[in-house]
């Protein structure tokens, strides 16, 4: 059963993943264990592939580190619903096909904990009995999250997405 | 309504007027990469991306800054590998000690105003110093980038920032980036540009200050309207004026007269308070150095205050000069001898113990006192350790009594 693993406000990248851990350091390492090590071994040690984060405002402040986006897609969290972004994380994020939503309201309603399955076609959320919509993303991130990422996108169209 | 600056220069990037909210399609004059990320944007090239020459080897630039000189045998590999490249494809390359990115492509006029730079790294806002439009971007965008030539970039709205008064004596820009910090907090410019109006008294040194750190209230870039003061290596395009009427998304004051020191706590840039609200704080680190403040001002400013003085006992003071040219010119004037005689412990320019990898990274006990621009808990090291960011002249009066002091109360 996949669940939710909830943060608070300003995650940022040196807590998704701490820069002594980049791929620059460990180049052997599975960065996908290194997601949240420090910050949340409990995470490191038991997230599953179809988990999704919840967090508040600004997740994902901070650096540029792409690995730290790469962390979690690789740790096979299906979608991260926030407050809001940090811009660089966002962008990051939606270039490797990390599917991310705003949605303050779903954000106040789950727990840490809550079990929760989100379905990539409709991006339906079901937590225990309760179904949300996510809101789709504006059609510039959707068009490169449906193509797979930014590099799928371009190889595909030969082209940036049109806004 | 007119344009801000950041939709003057994507006007110009694009080709057609755009306005905030727009999606363009640029060719970015310079792209940045540095040795953290280059050796992993290489494989995006190859492996992904499938391409063998980048588009244009004149735009690229590449650095060698973050673990300088290599502190293992893959590091040095990976930047052994990056070398061929630039060799391979003609592209500029900073070698081991020449600085900080942000600080060698000013030095080396090659962000100047009216450009668009983008980076591998977040503080590649710094570039707003001289009134590019820089913003930092993550690996996939910039092997993107160097295949096509191009990139995409939402035009942002704009938060001014009107300054005004002069800072008191010992209270500096590092001050005023902290207080902006506190008060709109590390997401109050997300997704934005901020432009600083009202200072153009500021050195070329305090304008990299504040655009370096813009990024730690969220923005997309920060620019300085670049004014003649800067000099003749960075002529400003006829287009790129400031406009009165231009639509700023959201306008706030500062008063620097009032303004006493700041200091961030651990471990979010935002947790900031007057120097004056902690009492007796020890520190064990002291950090002089990184993007944000590792430039030659800093370094003289610390020598003013440590002149005669030595570091207290217990006290490690790292310094790292953000270039080489930071540091001939402290070794110029005496200041790099009067901060070697206080105790002061000197490594490569570049950045240092910034992120945690080398040149002093922090253990559990630690608690330092940085002049960087991240205090996220990790950081620098151990997750235990503290980090409390000030200004160079907090951190030379610190680094004389042990805990953290505020410079105009020394004797």
């Amino acid at each position: 059963m996949t669940r939710i693993w909830k943060f608070g406000d300003n995650v940022d990248t040196d807590q998704i993943v701490p820069g002594r851990y980049a791929p620059y350091m460990r180049p052997n390492a599975d960065l996908a264990t290194a997601a949240f090590i420090e910050a949340r071994p409990e995470f490191a040690a038991h997230a599953q592939v179809g988990d999704i984060i919840v967090a508040g405002r600004n997740f994902g402040c901070g650096s540029s580190r792409e690995y730290a986006a790469e962390a979690l897609k690789r740790r096979g969290i299906a979608a991260i619903i926030a407050v809001s972004f940090a811009r660089i994380f966002f962008r990051n994020a939606i270039n490797l096909g990390l599917p991310l939503f705003e949605a303050p309201d779903i954000v106040a309603s789950v727990q840490d904990g809550d079990s929760a399955t989100l379905d990539p076609l409709t991006w339906q959320l079901r937590v225990g009995t309760t179904l949300w919509q996510l809101p789709p993303p504006p059609p510039f991130f959707r068009q490169i999250l449906e193509a797979g990422g930014i590099v799928a996108y371009v190889q595909r169209y030969q082209r940036f997405p049109q806004g | 309504m007119s344009p801000t600056l950041s939709e003057k220069i994507l006007s110009h990037a694009a080709g057609h007027p755009v306005q905030a909210g727009d999606f363009v399609v640029i060719r970015p004059d310079v792209v940045m990469s540095h040795d953290s990320l280059t050796p992993s944007i290489l494989k995006i090239f190859h492996e992904q991306l499938g391409a063998t020459r980048v588009a244009d080897p004149q735009q690229l630039v590449f650095t060698m800054d973050h673990v300088v000189p290599a502190a293992t045998v893959s590091i040095a590999n990976d930047q052994n590998r990056v070398r061929r490249f630039a060799a391979e494809q003609g592209i500029r390359l900073f070698e081991v000690g020449r600085g900080i990115c942000h600080q060698v492509l000013v030095e080396e006029r090659i962000a100047t105003p009216g450009k668009v730079v983008i980076g591998s790294d977040s503080h590649s806002t710094a570039y707003g110093a001289v009134g590019a439009f820089g913003c930092g971007m993550g690996s996939t965008d910039i092997a993107l980038a160097w295949a096509t030539g191009q990139t995409w970039l939402r035009v942002p709205e704009t938060l001014r920032v009107i300054l005004q008064g002069r800072f008191r004596p010992w209270v500096e820009a590092k001050d005023l980036a902290l207080r902006l910090c506190r008060e709109i907090g590390l997401d109050g410019a997300n997704y934005m540009a901020v432009e600083y109006h009202g200072a153009p008294w500021m050195s070329l040194a305090e304008r990299q200050t504040l655009a370096s750190m813009a990024v730690e209230v969220g923005a997309k870039a920060g620019l300085f309207p670049p004014d003649p003061s800067l000099g003749a290596d960075f002529p400003i395009p006829e287009w790129l004026t400031v406009d009165e009427d231009a639509h700023y998304a959201r306008t706030i004051t500062l008063n620097l007269e009032n303004l006493p020191p700041q200091i961030a706590l651990p471990h979010t840039v935002e947790n900031v308070v007057d120097l004056n609200e902690i009492n007796g704080q020890r520190i064990s680190v002291i950090f002089l150095g990184t993007c944000t403040n590792g430039r030659y001002e800093d370094l003289a400013t610390a020598a003013r205050i440590l002149r005669g003085r030595r570091v207290a006992p217990g006290v490690r003071f790292i310094v790292t000069p953000a270039s080489q040219q930071v540091l001939t010119r402290a070794a110029a004037d005496g200041s790099l001898q009067t901060l070697i005689e206080a105790g002061a412990v000197l490594t490569t320019p570049g950045c240092g113990p910034c992120m945690g990898r080398h040149h002093g990274v922090l253990g559990e006990d630690d608690i330092c006192l940085s002049t960087g621009n991240r205090n996220f808990r990790g950081r620098m090291g151990s997750p235990e350790a503290r980090i409390f960011l000030a200004s160079p002249a907090v951190a030379a009066a610190s680094a004389i009594t042990g805990y953290i002091t505020d410079p105009a109360t020394l004797d």
